[in-house]
């Protein structure tokens, strides 16, 4: 049985027990140059035209963990196992000082990835698919989960026409290919393949990223108008909030 | 996922682990049983709980803003953990040493959960560990810790006294209220992950006694220390 929407994925918190919070909690999830965070800037435009209040959040960017994060990764020396749980350690203090206040108080709350990415680059790694479910356990199912597809040849000219490719981007702590392009195409290769799997098992809303910008943004809009005309329409029927 | 906490190892090393309170005195004890193994000829390599180099600077610092909370607290130590497993403890089992641990994922468990956080996750969060050949819990009530650790004239620590719970301002009532629900959760530790109890109470010498008696049991070592007792 899957867990309901805004209420903990697994055991979760004991001692923040998820009440019938007024606030929306949604992600965008996809590989890395995407276009996710476009996407993000001119949700947050349109929801904050019509009067929501808005909150934004990342992927490894809190306070806590972010020095020790970027020590780790220019240092070269973590196993697959401690970056897991540095991520991990990193999402729970968002969770708790960000995440869970901002829909406590009424926000509406735009992730930028969650934990699927997590999820996704743990297994592609060779860590334990069931292991990783339950570390993250604690999380918040979001009302709304977008995952922005696309392929891998697409996803490289996009890439290489904006900033370049990156080495963790490019999988090279796996040892994939011998330069940074054989290494990006076979790592984000098996990285969209493992989204993929796990578009069924957590209920992304899939979208054609190959699209243009506008094109995409009108869905977005589109789907999300919806879900909130229904949440305000029949709060009381509504499966947000509800405790798991 | 196969647990590998509740399933015995295969490296030739031996895995010792000591368990309890501040003011148990199991570091004492364990750097005792250390010198004698040592002087039996059998390679010894010590680590510690929270001591990678990692993760000291963000526990450093989530210690100084007193920004932590229960949940990153324990993610903190799972990710130290996760870091001296893999470099400092199966690498000395796999080439057949003496690894002594001082405090293990038994210390999580209890610390854990006495903050809140759920037992059953905390638990599979640690899955990974390696099963000890031996854990030994030093069992010792609240009023002789707390005897101890001010007689020693030592500052009680933050997070050890559970000053972050905010259910005392006072530090020693603090830590008896924290250390008390500790205390509670070693108990069910015990039986659920078959740990050894030692009586902390007694003197030094004795309790050494009891410990290298069990230690023994899985070391082919001659029984003809003048500490060990011969009745034993």
């Amino acid at each position: 049985m899957s867990p309901l929407e805004g209420s903990y994925f697994s055991y979760g918190i004991p001692y923040l027990p998820m009440e019938s919070y007024p606030g929306k909690l949604i992600a965008i999830e996809g590989t890395d140059g995407v276009g996710r965070s476009t996407q993000i800037a001119l949700l947050r435009e349109w929801l904050e035209v019509q009067g929501y209040g808005v909150v934004e959040t990342g992927w490894t960017r809190s306070e806590l963990m972010q020095p020790t994060i970027d020590l780790a990764k220019s240092s070269n020396t973590l196993n697959k196992l401690t970056f897991v749980l540095l991520y991990a350690t990193d999402f729970a203090d968002r969770l708790e000082k960000v995440i869970i206040p901002a829909l406590k108080a009424g926000f509406i709350v735009l992730t930028d990835r969650y934990i699927y990415t997590a999820i996704a680059r743990a297994g592609v790694r060779g860590v334990d698919r069931g292991w990783i479910r339950n570390l993250y356990g604690f999380a918040i199912v979001p009302h709304l989960v977008f995952y922005l597809r696309i392929d891998e040849k697409t996803l490289i000219r996009r890439v290489l026409q904006s900033r370049g490719m990156d080495y963790w981007e490019s999988g090279m702590d796996m040892k994939l290919g011998d330069d940074i392009y054989e290494s990006f195409r076979a790592y984000q290769r098996v990285l969209l393949k493992e989204y993929s799997s796990m578009a069924d098992e957590f209920g992304f809303r899939v979208l054609d990223a190959k699209r243009k910008v506008e094109v995409i943004q009108d869905e977005l809009r589109r789907q999300i108008a919806a879900f909130l005309a229904e949440s305000t329409a029949h709060p009381a029927f509504s499966r947000a909030g509800e405790p798991g | 996922m196969q647990n590998n906490l509740t399933t015995p190892h295969d490296y030739p090393g031996k895995l010792f682990v000591v368990e309890g309170i501040d003011g148990s005195g199991k570091t004492t004890q364990l750097g005792l049983l250390a010198k004698w193994l040592k002087s039996t000829g059998h390679p010894v390599f010590m680590t510690e709980w929270n001591s990678s180099a990692l993760v000291k600077a963000a526990t450093k610092a989530g210690k100084k803003k007193n920004a932590l909370t229960p949940m990153t607290f324990s993610l903190l130590h799972a990710t130290d953990f996760a870091d001296r497993l893999l470099y400092h403890i199966v690498p000395p089992l796999k080439a057949g040493m003496i690894v002594l641990a001082d405090r293990y994922t038994y210390t999580a468990f209890a610390r854990d959960a006495a903050r809140g956080v759920d037992r059953r996750w905390v638990r599979e969060l640690y899955s990974f560990a390696v099963k000890p050949d031996l854990a030994v819990y030093f069992r010792v009530p609240i009023d002789v810790s707390v005897e101890r650790l001010l007689a020693r004239r030592v500052k009680l620590k933050f997070y050890e006294a559970g000053l972050d719970m905010g259910w005392s301002s006072l530090p020693v009532e603090s830590f008896r209220m924290f250390q008390g629900k500790v205390l509670e959760e070693y108990d069910r530790l015990v039986e659920e992950f078959g740990l050894s109890v030692v009586n902390a109470v007694g003197s030094i010498t004795d309790q050494q006694r009891v410990f290298r008696r069990l230690v023994s049991q899985h070391l082919q070592i001659e029984h003809d220390e003048e500490l060990v007792d011969e009745s034993a």
